[in-house]
């Protein structure tokens, strides 16, 4: 008897607490920003520590309330395909086109305004209007340069595999823009090729990060001499310790280590604050928004719409040329890429 | 013959627990392995592709690097904690009761704090190495990452159960059976290898066997030191992969693991028994003078108290102290530390209420049913958090979305986890209240619930409340399932270290590391003035 009674009273008491917890904070907060408010659910493949400036300035312009979900961009897809229509998931923000347009090869994106769409080049949206780039970067190799001169370093990627780069190489495998450099490599030089190259990066026995800062810092602080990674984050290190002995070095126009690709952002079809979405992917994509890629103190992305200018020092977006592959071709490949990194032992 | 009329009556509530309590306790048990058979369903629903994963021969290279963590683990365990337990209860070695103390007190410690501290010590770019590149140049210091520090970090953070569960042993040894094998002339060192460590060996091999388990399940100091073991996979596996389903496989292979653990161990104990036949003598045995040998044995406890407890007080305290002066925020800390409690005490209070109805039908009404549902309540403690997060997952994203990604799955969680936990307070209360008592309120008019609120009850709320300070320490330090499972934005203490400790944000672990060695040092204490040991789950 005092069994069943003790049992039922733990869950109630349970789910009391639990609600009562939500609630709280919930409510708090949004009688607190008064009747603008409404609240979203963004699932972040973009580090907290680069994109978090991005929606507190969200949050003041609009007085919706951001709960935000951060993890590998990769990870965050295959947890939205997992949930299905039940993702709590408003927004995906991504780093990269490739778990973007994973998510939409799944069906569960839906189409974003032509206003919206119309901001960005073609080349960095998805052509049938699922999802948008929202700001650009380039693949690049990060250097120690007091261990290496530039001329140092080859032109291609490829060249990576030789011997002499044992134990000097840094790059964090589960980190979306590394796998979209994979598969831009799968689409250009085949999946044989790529594999051959995999395997002999693994021969040269790597070191894997988390991501892509830790990778920067490893090379700034001389545990690699080498990080593949994406071209900003020597900005974030720099900001830190300026004086840092850490370079970028672009590879030559057209090698799949060139990639010049984009994050990105997507509504969930059916989401349950489609407008507070579509409010936030609007905002991405103002001049407010971009601005930021420009002028935050450790920011140098590439904006993308008009009238907004890169960070000075760039190489200009139009003179970067990275492999010839379509962004919106990503997509439909992470699955294999991922199977191939996990084969490869990358990943386990 | 009063006692044995009363013990006949007793006998036929045996027979019929109350449907009820008989239901509720059912009813928690299906509740907590519901996780296991869901990842069961799942692994076999998923078809030869999501199995491929068995074929492959990475496998074997992953089974082997758990299996020789595991056993690496636990013989630097046994090898420090037994030499340790001895020289403390044996010897005439200086301050001892001070070593006696602080050769526990590593149990603060949670595995993955263990390796945030080695890493910002001697990691690429920790403490160590800062200091030795100014005047000396040093520009890199031996590699921690991989087995060394892991090995390292799981030896500090287990030692301690085998150290505990050997000196309560070498206290209640009789101190004849030595004497008798020093009059027969066998010097010290023999007397020890033939006589006293037999006798011991059931409780180094106890304390051997957590060693073993907390190893095989641990996530934290694993994947923060990026060695391949299983947990590690598993969680790998789960992020990098869109099919989820080799995920559910390798987490089943990890549960077959932990099986042959248990089944090896009860093979290894075997039958043997160690009995006194008579009482025998009540007396403290002499202490073993030590002579010259008591520098060595000073220097070998303070090495290891020192890499133990002093080095983790030491750089967690040089970090936090890096992050007031750089002005770094450690707001953070104490919004995770609010969550961390807050979450914990729901865990603590929904596992003894849960663990009620089977502890008290275990207690009272003893049959072999009875015993089958207290030992599945038990196995749960067996299976790795990864592999409970893993399948709570799997089945509230596909099934039970209401709750999915809320605190009262959270919770759950904690509960499957840490219900052995507060079932081991709960059971023994129960069974050091006499049902007489019980019987005897009733007799005097009480209704069974009110007897049972109005005596039981409050005899047995030590029992009750030792339960759930365990369940509350283990779930504030609790760290898989927490990552996997919390709803957006709920950052505890566990995930706090965690995300700063994967970045190499070393001055941002350093607040949540220390608060949860803080919150975890009262708990320590008292169970190693109580002298008992429990179960206790790895982060």
């Amino acid at each position: 008897m005092p069994g069943k009674a003790t049992v039922a009273a733990a869950l109630a008491a349970v789910a009391l607490a639990s609600t009562a917890a939500c609630g709280g904070d919930g409510g708090d907060e949004a009688s607190a920003e008064g009747a603008s408010g409404g609240t979203l659910t963004v699932y972040s493949g973009r580090e907290e520590e680069i994109v978090e400036p991005l929606f507190e300035m969200f949050e003041e312009e609009t007085g919706i309330d951001v709960e935000v979900r951060f993890g590998d961009s990769a990870e965050l897809a295959a947890t939205l395909a997992e949930e299905g229509g039940a993702s709590p998931a408003d927004v995906f923000f991504a780093q990269d086109p490739g778990s973007l347009g994973a998510v939409e090869e799944a069906g569960l994106l839906g189409e974003l305004p032509d206003d919206v769409l119309e901001r960005v080049d073609e080349r960095f949206r998805d052509p049938d209007g699922h999802w948008v780039g929202t700001s650009g970067r380039a693949r690049v190799v990060a250097y120690n340069t007091e261990t290496l001169a530039e001329d140092d370093l080859p032109a291609s990627i490829v060249e990576f595999t030789d011997p002499e780069w044992r134990g000097r190489i840094g790059f964090p495998p589960t980190n979306a823009s590394f796998q979209a450099f994979v598969t831009a490599m799968r689409l250009t030089e085949g999946d044989a090729a790529t594999r051959e190259w995999l395997e002999g990066i693994r021969a040269n026995e790597p070191k894997l990060y988390e991501s892509n800062t830790p990778t920067v810092e490893a090379v700034a602080s001389g545990e690699v001499d080498v990080g593949f990674v994406n071209h900003y984050y020597l900005y974030i290190v720099k900001e830190e310790q300026p004086d840092a002995p850490v370079a970028n070095h672009y590879l030559e126009s057209g090698d799949p280590g060139a990639l010049v690709s984009v994050a990105g952002v997507g509504v969930l079809a059916g989401a349950e604050n489609e407008t507070e979405a579509e409010r936030f992917v609007d905002f991405l994509l103002s001049e407010e928004g971009q601005r930021f890629y420009a002028e935050a103190a450790e920011e140098a992305e590439y904006p993308l719409i008009e009238g907004v200018e890169p960070r000075e020092g760039l190489p200009p977006l139009a003179d970067l040329e990275g492999p010839d592959i379509e962004l919106d071709d990503l997509g439909a490949e992470l699955e294999r890429t991922l199977e191939m990194l996990n084969e490869v032992g990358f990943t386990t | 013959m009063i006692d044995g009329a009363a013990t006949r009556a007793g006998a036929g509530h045996v027979r019929r627990p109350p449907l009820l309590l008989g239901g509720a306790a059912v009813a928690v048990v299906a509740l907590v392995t519901l996780p296991l058979a869901y990842l069961v369903a799942r692994a076999a629903g998923g078809g030869a592709d999501a199995w491929s994963v068995l074929a492959r021969a990475r496998l074997l290279e992953l089974v082997g690097q758990t299996v020789l963590l595991v056993a690496v683990v636990t013989g630097a365990a046994v090898a420090v904690g037994v030499p340790l337990a001895w020289l403390v209860a044996r010897t005439d070695l200086p301050a001892r009761r001070f070593w006696a103390v602080a050769a526990a007190l590593p149990l603060v410690v949670p595995s993955y704090v263990a390796a945030l501290v080695l890493l910002a010590a001697f990691g690429p770019r920790g403490l160590l190495q800062q200091v030795l590149e100014g005047p000396f140049g040093v520009e890199r210091v031996p590699e921690i990452y991989g087995f060394p520090g892991a090995a390292l970090a799981l030896t500090l953070s287990t030692y301690p159960y085998v150290y505990l569960l050997t000196v309560a042993a070498l206290r209640d040894l009789d101190p004849a059976l030595e004497e008798a094998s020093r009059s027969l002339g066998r010097p010290h060192l023999e007397t020890f290898r033939r006589v006293t460590f037999p006798v011991l060996r059931p409780s180094v091999g106890a304390g051997a066997l957590l060693v073993a388990l907390y190893t095989l399940s641990d996530f934290g100091a694993v994947s923060l030191m990026q060695y391949g073991s299983l947990t590690r996979a598993v969680y790998l596996q789960y992020r990098s992969l869109f099919d989820r389903t080799p995920a559910a496989v390798l987490a089943l292979v990890l549960v077959l693991l932990t099986c042959l653990v248990l089944v090896l161990e009860a093979f290894a104990r075997g039958r043997a028994r160690y009995h006194r036949s008579a009482p025998g003598a009540a007396r403290t045995p002499p202490r073993i003078a030590l002579g010259r040998w008591r520098w060595p044995a000073l220097a070998f406890c303070g090495a290891v108290v020192g890499v133990g407890l002093a080095v983790p007080l030491v750089v967690v305290g040089y970090w936090l102290e890096r992050a007031v002066s750089l002005g770094e925020g450690v707001e953070a800390a104490w919004g995770a530390a609010l969550n961390s409690v807050f979450a914990s005490g729901l865990a603590a209070a929904a596992a003894v209420l849960a663990a009620l109805p089977v502890g008290l039908l275990a207690a009272r009404h003893p049959s072999r049913p009875a015993r089958i549902l207290e030992r599945a309540a038990f196995s749960a403690n067996a299976l790795p958090g990864i592999v409970v997060a893993l399948a709570l997952v799997f089945f509230a994203a596909g099934y039970a979305t209401p709750v999915y990604q809320t605190l009262a799955l959270l919770v759950f969680a904690y509960v499957v986890r840490f219900l052995p936990q507060a079932l081991a307070g709960t059971s023994s209360a129960f069974a050091r209240v006499s049902p007489h008592l019980e019987e005897a309120a009733r007799g005097l008019g009480r209704t069974p619930r009110r007897a049972f609120l109005s005596v039981t009850v409050p005899l047995s709320a030590p029992g009750l409340m030792a339960g759930a300070a365990l369940v509350f320490l283990s779930t504030m330090k609790e760290l898989p399932a927490t990552l996997l499972l919390r709803p957006i934005g709920f950052e505890t203490l566990a995930t706090e270290v965690w995300t700063a400790t994967t970045v190499a944000a070393y001055s941002q672990a350093a607040l949540p590391a220390l608060l949860l060695i803080v919150f975890s040092a009262p708990f320590v204490y008292l169970l190693v003035t109580r002298g008992n040991v429990e179960v206790d789950a790895p982060g």
